[in-house]
This record gives structure tokens, C-alpha cells and sequence, in this order.
């Protein structure tokens, strides 16, 4: 498809809405090749990665994500304190208006507290095992995007 | 309900963002509020920091902006915007921006404002909307505007038409001295950087960048680039660093070198405007006759030159002026 406005430039069809994530690893623990792992595979299903490193807090994931303006949150977390940091996480989102941005949960979750974070309004919880795969159609089908995003 | 325009306009944080994604995916609408937020720009300072991959780009510029909030010595606390450049991947069009990493420091400042772009097929070491996102941050009221590029190479200078300034970081260890000799990166430097300046060979860069500025005939100028060892990481040289950008900038405004850049930077944006919009136009009129045309010219039938004096409407059609 050819619109106004393109120069022959090799991104042609980069300029069609493109999903921008943030992914963070709120709390103290400081495994994040988990993390590193998923945002390579979105990157490599085309979409834009806003990767901020280890140990921060809910403030300053939500105001990155606010900057940023990406479409989804990507929370790492290992260290078991999910029930304490997610729920901040989504409040802060409110009081911002940001509430049409996605919130995933990745990492150890036990499975009596999945239902418990989606309540709060996260859009799903990835365990041990999810394939990189599942991840990226998860994000797509919450943003409502088929596969051709 | 104020409107985007309004928003931006008042400094709104999410309506900054948001201007910026519409740049970014060329919502028709965009164009408009950047025309009606122009009266509001040309007040910010615009800083590029540039250099090869690994020289410590987004560390500086995070040590910079600190600087620049406390207040340079002698001048108050300024706000910063933050463009931080990474390259999108040219097979599937993704990207991992990882400048974030470094500028944790900054978090919770209101008086900063990061925003990670890709690349997205631009060569160059910007976007073919950074000086949009740009303006929207100074039409903001960002006072300094700090463009962190992807990391270039050697003739990847189109920073050098975005700033007002343009910052080269160099670092021990990469490569041995001819690579300074090399054209490009080091003639668009305003003011340059040594960093990581506490690894061994920082002295003899700064010599060799010193001989180079005496060779390149830049050291008669008015303006002389000065060349500042840093330690991003502890902080070392960086108010110095960024009291030289202080004085590169007063140098501009004293001897109508910043007007000159600006009018050639809007020059040359008009011009490619202008290229973007009749070639648009033309195809939308005439851009049938370009497949015929290819087709003549691979079968031999008449050469590139003669195609193209056709396609200008020069026999069969009624020609069109300039």
C-alpha cells in the first residue's frame, strides 16, 4: 500500500502503528534474563522495547510508561513481592488516566494469586515455561491486533 | 477539555508523549498542532551528544542533565527533554531502547522529560521525526533539549543540522589514532568529549583530537572546540562539559552563527518538504506512466535520461513549469 507522504524510504511499512512495551522489573530481586529474554522476542515480532533495568519502583515504572506512552507494561517479578508491588503498579495508572495501557504479569507467581492480579486488572500472568511465542499473540490479541499488527 | 494543542502548550507531561506518538505514526492530525504550537518554539537550546557505539553516550547525557538541573555554575536550574535514539532492526522493524538504563537518576524530576525513539529505517543516527518530537518538547518548555543519537560511525552527521550544538564523545581504546583522522564525525563537533577519561590512553586522544583541530584549520575560527575529559560514571569534567555547551551557545547567539544554522536547518527542511509534496502529488497525477517508463528502460527502448525528459512531460503531455 502506497500513502502520501513516503519518500521511497526503506521503513515504508514502519510508519503503521507500531506496539511499544515497557518492560520493568519492579523490587529488589536481580535476576533479569528472564526479562532480557522477552524483550528480544517483542522486538523480534516488531515491536519497540523500552527496557529500564533492575530495582524500580512503581512511581518511576508508571511515569516511564507515561513518557514513553507505550500501549503495554511488562512487569517482571521473582521475588515474590507481587502481591504488594502490581496493586500499586495499577492504582498509579489510574490517578494518571492511564488505564487503556496493558499490564502483564511475568516470573513466579503461585496460581492461587493469578486470579487475585487480574482482578486488580492486570491482562494476564506468565509462568516458568510460557513460550516467548504466547507472550507476543497475548499482547497482540489484548491490544486487539490480528496477526498481521 | 483543553485540547492536545492546549496541553502541550502548558507543559502536560502525557500530552507531551502523546504528540510525540502521533509525530511518530504521522497521524494526519499532527502536522496541524505542531503549526499551531510553532510561536511557542525556538526557545530551547538544542544539544546533540553523539559518538560510536559504547562510548558512553547515555551515561553522559544522564550526568549532563543532572548538571543542567542543578544549574551550571553561575546560572539557575534549567528543565531538560531527553531524546534518546536506538537503531530499529531492519528485518522486523523492532527495537530495544535501552537508554533508560542509565538515566535512572533522573526519575521522579519533573523537571525532566525522557523519551526513548527508534530509528525506524532512518539512517543517519536520527528519526525522520526527531526534529518534530523537538519541537514538541520545546514548544513544551523544555529549556535544554539533550538528543542522544544511535551510535555512529564516521559520516552519520546529520545531528549536525538538528543541534546547536553538537558534542562528540570519543573514549580511550577504540581503535588507534588514525580513526580520529578520519572525516566526519570529528568536523560537525562543537565541543568534544574524552570519556571514560580514567581508563589509560585518555591523554593521548585528547592530544591526537587536539592535532586534528590544529590540522583541520577549525582552531583559526571564532569558535574553537574545546576538548573535555569526562567521567560520566563519578561525574568528572561534566559541569565543565556543560558549561562549554553554555559557551558554545553564547557564542552562537553573540555572532549570528546560531541564525545561520537555524535559517540553513529550515531551508533544508522546506526543501525536503517540498520534494516529499510534489513527488506526491506528481504520482498521485501522473504516477502511472512510471511502470511504463521502467519497462521501456529495461527493454532498451529508450535510455533513463529520454524516460525521464518524458515522464517531465516533455512531448506527449502538457508540460508542467519548474
Amino acid at each position: 500500500m502506497e500513502g502520501p507522504g513516503e519518500r521511497g524510504n526503506p521503513q515504508d511499512k514502519m510508519t503503521a502503528k507500531i506496539i511499544r512495551v515497557l518492560i520493568a522489573k519492579p523490587g529488589l530481586d536481580g535476576h533479569d534474563r528472564g526479562a532480557k529474554v522477552i524483550a528480544r522476542a517483542l522486538r523480534d515480532a516488531g515491536m519497540e522495547v523500552i527496557y529500564t533495568g533492575l530495582r524500580q519502583t512503581p512511581e518511576m515504572i508508571v511515569e516511564a510508561a507515561l513518557q514513553e506512552d507505550v500501549d503495554v507494561i511488562g512487569l517482571s517479578i521473582l521475588s515474590g513481592a507481587h502481591g504488594s508491588l502490581v496493586p500499586r503498579v495499577m492504582r498509579l495508572l489510574r490517578e494518571k488516566g492511564m488505564e487503556a495501557t496493558r499490564v502483564f504479569v511475568g516470573g513466579i507467581i503461585p496460581p492461587a494469586d493469578v486470579q487475585g492480579l487480574k482482578a486488580e486488572g492486570v491482562a494476564e500472568v506468565f509462568g516458568p515455561g510460557t513460550s516467548t511465542s504466547e507472550v507476543v499473540v497475548a499482547i497482540r490479541s489484548a491490544l486487539g491486533q490480528g496477526q498481521d499488527g | 477539555m483543553p485540547t492536545l494543542t492546549e496541553r502541550v502548550a502548558v507543559g502536560d507531561r502525557r500530552a507531551l508523549a502523546r504528540l510525540i506518538s502521533r509525530i511518530e505514526r504521522e497521524d494526519p492530525e499532527s502536522p496541524e498542532i505542531l503549526a499551531q504550537l510553532h510561536a511557542l518554539t525556538g526557545r530551547a537550546s538544542v544539544v546533540g551528544v553523539t559518538g560510536a557505539p559504547g562510548t558512553g553516550k547515555s551515561t553522559l547525557v544522564n550526568a549532563l542533565a543532572r548538571v543542567f538541573r542543578k544549574g551550571i555554575p553561575g546560572g539557575g536550574a534549567q528543565t531538560v527533554g531527553i531524546l534518546a535514539l536506538d537503531p530499529s532492526s531492519p528485518f522486523t522493524g523492532g527495537a530495544i531502547l535501552g537508554d533508560r538504563i542509565r538515566m535512572r537518576d533522573l526519575a521522579g524530576d519533573e523537571g525532566v522529560f525522557i523519551r526513548s525513539m527508534a530509528s525506524r529505517g532512518f539512517l543517519g543516527g536520527l528519526s525522520r521525526w526527531t526534529d518534530s518530537a523537538v519541537r514538541a518538547m520545546d514548544a513544551a518548555g523544555f529549556e535544554i533539549i539533550l538528543i542522544e543519537t544511535v551510535g555512529v560511525g564516521q559520516d552519520e552527521v546529520d545531528i549536525a543540522r538538528q543541534a546547536h550544538t553538537v558534542v562528540v564523545v570519543e573514549t580511550p581504546g577504540l581503535g588507534d589514532d588514525i580513526q580520529a583522522l578520519k572525516a566526519g564525525v570529528l568536523e560537525i563537533a562543537d565541543v568534544l568529549a574524552v570519556n571514560k577519561a580514567d581508563l589509560p590512553g585518555a591523554d593521548s586522544i585528547a592530544g591526537s583530537l587536539q592535532a586534528m583541530l590544529g590540522l583541520s584549520g577549525k582552531a583559526e575560527a571564532d569558535w574553537q572546540p574545546p576538548i573535555i575529559q569526562t567521567v560520566a560514571t563519578t561525574g568528572r569534567g561534566v559541569e565543565e562539559l556543560a558549561a562549554a555547551i553554555d559557551r558554545h551557545r553564547d557564542h552562537l547567539q553573540r555572532s549570528g552563527e546560531g541564525q545561520r544554522r537555524e535559517r540553513e536547518r529550515v531551508k533544508r527542511d522546506l526543501e525536503e518538504r517540498l520534494r516529499g509534496r510534489l513527488f506526491d502529488e506528481w504520482r498521485a497525477a501522473e504516477g502511472s506512466s512510471l511502470e511504463e517508463a521502467a519497462r521501456k528502460v529495461t527493454a532498451r527502448e529508450c535510455s533513463p535520461e529520454e524516460a525521464l525528459r518524458q515522464l517531465l512531460g516533455g512531448d506527449s503531455r502538457p508540460g508542467r513549469t519548474g
